[in-house]
């Protein structure tokens, strides 16, 4: 292949509208068949208000903004950026987009993204009557009024109440080269929202006109360093170098072909038998002799793999057995002998790769860097012990349930023996269907899960907000009212420094408490011909070919 | 003869139609739903994505809707992929399979048969046991271990066609030949125990004494009596090649419609599983309907019509 050409790996792609239910290229591209929890790579096409790049802001269309003392009140200068099409992208294409990915008949999955802008869940929460919007009307003792129509519970509009998105949104543009944005409260990660899918402007020119804007090539218009060429579905995306895009200088790579291959060895015999450049996913099997030989890199990946504990059923309800469990498994051995992709073992819960309060500093290293001992067998016994198992003798035999997947399988193997061994407990494994295994976790039908996290944006919030009372993704049914609290008082307070003391005092209550068993931080294996350069993988996984050429 | 085809078209419609409606109820007993994720959505965006996708109608009114619609030849929304409809997914992956799958059929066709009829012919000769050993391979090797050995060998061992990928001729011909494995061992084990019972029937001898020459005894009169059998199972195999192989369109990323058979139901697309599972069945039994009528045109015997007794 010529030079400045590039063939590359992904999964599948499943939409490429940024706000419709699915979403803008990078998350469609999830590791579905490996992992389960989401964020993938992607190439870009629209280009937000501005990029992150592990930490600082890299201006995109934005090329200034001012932000209010409150920290609610953000003014982005746009710079002069054109559409494929040729048409400014102008602050009411930012309007337009944000509005819409939070109307609630477009039922976007990611509109929570934009909840931070004022009036942005209100909005996606009402109830269209007409062309208008109302809030659900509520009974007298506040609980949400719903009627029977049919079969069917219609909620019911507060006619008193509408919300009218042109004055009740917190975004306007002032005028074609700035945006107004105006936040529920101050969301000190905002600027690295903005580098979301979710949060990228669209051409309202064209969208406003085609509901299907997105499903066909000519008339996707995008922003961004690269423009869609050639889609066949499940087959392949061509990416040619955008003329259009206003920091085209810096581009060189003219071509970028996405190959859809679902499985990670068709992907390596494709990249060692030359049809590939680059892929996304590497069999983990491979890995150790693909790194060896400069074939396969491994980069880092914002997550953590842990097991949920059900803290709601006994013996599980003791802190006590909770920790013992914790401290019994050997995660050197776990990243070194099973998983091989040079992840690193988990002693706290937030992966490395945050920035603290300070620039520079590491939240995972700021306050404390580990809460426990790997492998701590001693400890673990002694704990079991005071909890009435001594040697686990009395212990009830329970399950350990894990999504189907033979890495989710081995490592639970692992832990099995060493639970088995070093505590003298029995657990079973039990390896469930995906969706099967999202309803027991979610209904607490378990003992002992398999979990991940992949964070949304750089901040540790993303990874501790999930642990409130009844949160969404709080499948282990722990509460703590001081954890809420502090996780309360976090994202009420602009100061960096008691934002951050916030959240490392809530992390340490989680680390205390133990409803989950962290194991080990994610690292992000790709394959990467030795003839690219400047490759870019962000720690939340979105691979940016912007910069990228072939040496 | 026209009774016939109408009786037999009717029921036709009346199976795929109990397919659709056991498979819509089968499928919404699955526990979860299509927008389930590891990051939980907000209870408030499910809602407005099942009023987007009416899944907060009562169940019945949800069958009516789709029911009307698949009769009007209307499979839905995909809730997966997103902006596509399954009538687009089913018209984007068939004709993918059914290339594919037509040069499989051709390959165990072409290389079955005879491989039978050779077996037979030298029975309990070391050819005999090759065919049935091959038969044997063919039958017990896996297709995604056939699939491996196969890229293995000729893209990544001696280079003569490309790993995976579609779009040229050369990437037809690993999958196609791992989907024939199985194909080609079947009939070559039908058609030489078809082909040892006819050589074993009078007639055949007859034909031999009349002093006719062995060829023209095998394909005059043999091979014309073995063909009713292999009929029989070509019909559902082509129903089965045609729509795709999830491992092999998988192992090498064909874009095919194989894979929606296992996906759709991992991602809960109800819309998309109905839809091929309703695809299939219709091809299914309409290869079934066009055995039945070549075995008229095959065998003499079989006569659709009711005689008139004078």
């Amino acid at each position: 292949m010529g030079k400045g050409r590039l063939l590359y790996e992904e999964s599948t792609v499943t939409c490429l509208d940024s706000c419709i239910p699915g979403l803008i290229l990078r998350w469609s591209f999830c590791h579905t068949v490996s992992e389960g929890s989401c964020s993938g790579g992607n190439v870009q096409p629209g280009d937000g208000a501005c990029c992150d790049r592990s930490g600082y802001y890299d201006p995109a269309i934005a090329k200034s903004w001012t932000i209010s003392a409150d920290r609610k009140t953000y003014l982005f200068t746009l710079r002069d950026a054109y559409w494929t099409n040729g048409t400014p992208v102008t602050a009411y294409d930012f309007e337009y987009a944000w509005k819409r990915a939070l109307s609630p008949e477009i039922a976007s999955e990611y509109a929570y993204q934009l909840y931070y802008v004022y009036g942005g869940e209100a909005f996606n929460k009402s109830i269209k009557v007409g062309s208008k919007y109302y809030v659900q009307a509520v009974d007298a003792k506040g609980n949400p009024l719903t009627k029977k129509e049919g079969d069917k519970d219609v909620p019911v509009p507060d006619l008193k109440k509408e919300i009218d998105p042109s004055k009740n949104i917190g975004v306007r543009a002032l005028n074609a080269k700035t945006l107004k944005v105006y936040l529920q409260s101050p969301t000190v990660y905002f600027l690295n929202l903005t580098a979301f899918p979710t949060l990228m402007p669209v051409c309202k020119a064209v969208v406003s006109k085609n509901d299907k804007w997105a499903s066909d090539v000519k008339t996707y218009v995008t922003n961004g360093p690269f423009r869609l060429t050639e889609w066949s579905h499940n087959e392949k995306m061509v990416f040619v170098k955008n003329p259009t895009y206003w920091d085209k200088d810096k581009v060189k790579l003219t071509k970028i072909t996405y190959y859809m291959v679902e499985d990670e060895s068709t992907a390596l015999a494709m990249f060692q038998s030359g049809q590939l450049d680059a892929a996304a996913n590497v069999p983990v099997s491979e890995l150790p002799k693909l790194v060896a030989s400069g074939d396969a890199q491994i980069l880092p990946y914002l997550g953590t793999y842990y097991y949920l504990v059900n803290v709601t059923k006994k013996p599980f309800n003791d802190v006590r057995v909770r920790k013992a469990l914790l401290l019994a498994i050997n995660r050197v051995g776990i990243t070194q002998a099973i998983t091989q992709g040079g992840e690193v073992p988990a002693l706290a819960y937030v992966p490395y790769g945050i920035a603290d309060a300070v620039p520079g500093s590491d939240f995972r290293k700021a306050s404390q860097e580990s809460f426990y001992k790997d492998n701590d067998i001693t400890t673990a016994k002694a704990l079991l012990a005071a909890a009435g198992y001594p040697n686990g003798k009395g212990f009830p035999a329970f399950t350990l349930l894990y999504n189907t997947s033979n890495a989710h399988k081995s490592i639970a193997e692992a832990i099995q023996q060493m639970w088995k061994k070093n505590l003298g407990i029995t657990c079973t494994l039990k390896s469930e269907e995906w969706g099967v295994y999202m309803d027991d976790r979610q209904h607490l039908n378990y003992s002992v899960a398999r979990a991940g996290w992949i964070g949304d944006y750089m901040d540790p919030n993303t990874f501790l907000d999930m642990w409130v009372t009844g949160g969404g993704n709080n499948d282990t049914g722990w509460s703590n009212k001081s954890y809420d609290a502090l996780i309360a008082k976090a994202k009420a307070t602009t100061d960096p420094k008691a934002r951050m003391a916030a959240l490392h005092a809530a992390e340490k209550i989680l680390m205390t408490d133990m409803p989950i068993l962290p194991i080990y931080y994610y690292t992000n294996p790709v394959l990467l011909s030795k003839g690219i350069k400047n490759f870019y993988q962000s720690t939340l996984g979105f691979v940016d070919w912007k910069n990228a050429y072939m040496g | 003869m026209l009774k016939f085809i109408l009786r037999r078209v009717l029921s036709m419609i009346l199976v795929v139609l109990i397919v659709a409606s056991a498979t819509f109820f089968m499928m919404r007993l699955l526990p979860s739903g299509p927008f389930a994720r590891e990051k939980k959505l907000p209870p408030e965006i499910i809602k407005n994505l099942e009023a987007r996708y009416h899944l907060d109608d009562p169940l019945w009114k949800q069958y009516v809707d789709y029911m009307k619609n698949l009769l009007r030849g209307d499979l839905g929304p995909s809730f997966k992929y997103k902006n596509r409809t399954v009538n687009n997914i089913i018209n984007d992956g068939f004709p993918v399979s059914a290339a594919l799958g037509l040069v499989a059929v051709l390959l165990a066709v072409a290389i079955g048969i005879p491989l039978g009829i050779w077996g037979a012919l030298k029975q309990n000769g070391w050819q005999d046991s090759l065919v049935m050993f091959v038969a044997l391979l063919g039958v017990s090797v896996p297709n995604f271990i056939m699939a491996v050995l196969l890229m293995f060998i000729f893209a990544l061992g001696l280079h003569v066609v490309p790993a995976a990928g579609w779009g040229s001729f050369k990437q037809v011909i690993l999958p196609a030949f791992t989907l024939a494995g199985y194909p080609i061992a079947f009939l070559a084990r039908l058609v030489r125990s078809s082909m040892l019972e006819v050589l074993r029937q009078e007639y055949i001898t007859t034909a031999r004494a009349k002093g006719l020459s062995e060829r023209l005894v095998i394909f005059r009169h043999a091979l014309r009596n073995i063909l009713i059998p292999v009929v029989t199972v070509l019909g559902p195999l082509i129903a089965a090649v045609f729509t795709g192989s999830f491992v092999v369109e998988k192992i090498f990323a064909i874009p095919g419609l194989g894979r929606y058979y296992v996906t759709s139901i991992n991602d809960r697309d109800y819309t998309t599983i109905l839809g091929v599972t309703i695809f299939y069945s219709a091809l299914l039994v309409f290869m079934n309907f066009l055995v039945d009528l070549t075995y008229a045109w095959l065998d003499p015997r079989i006569r659709y019509v009711e005689r008139k007794v004078s």
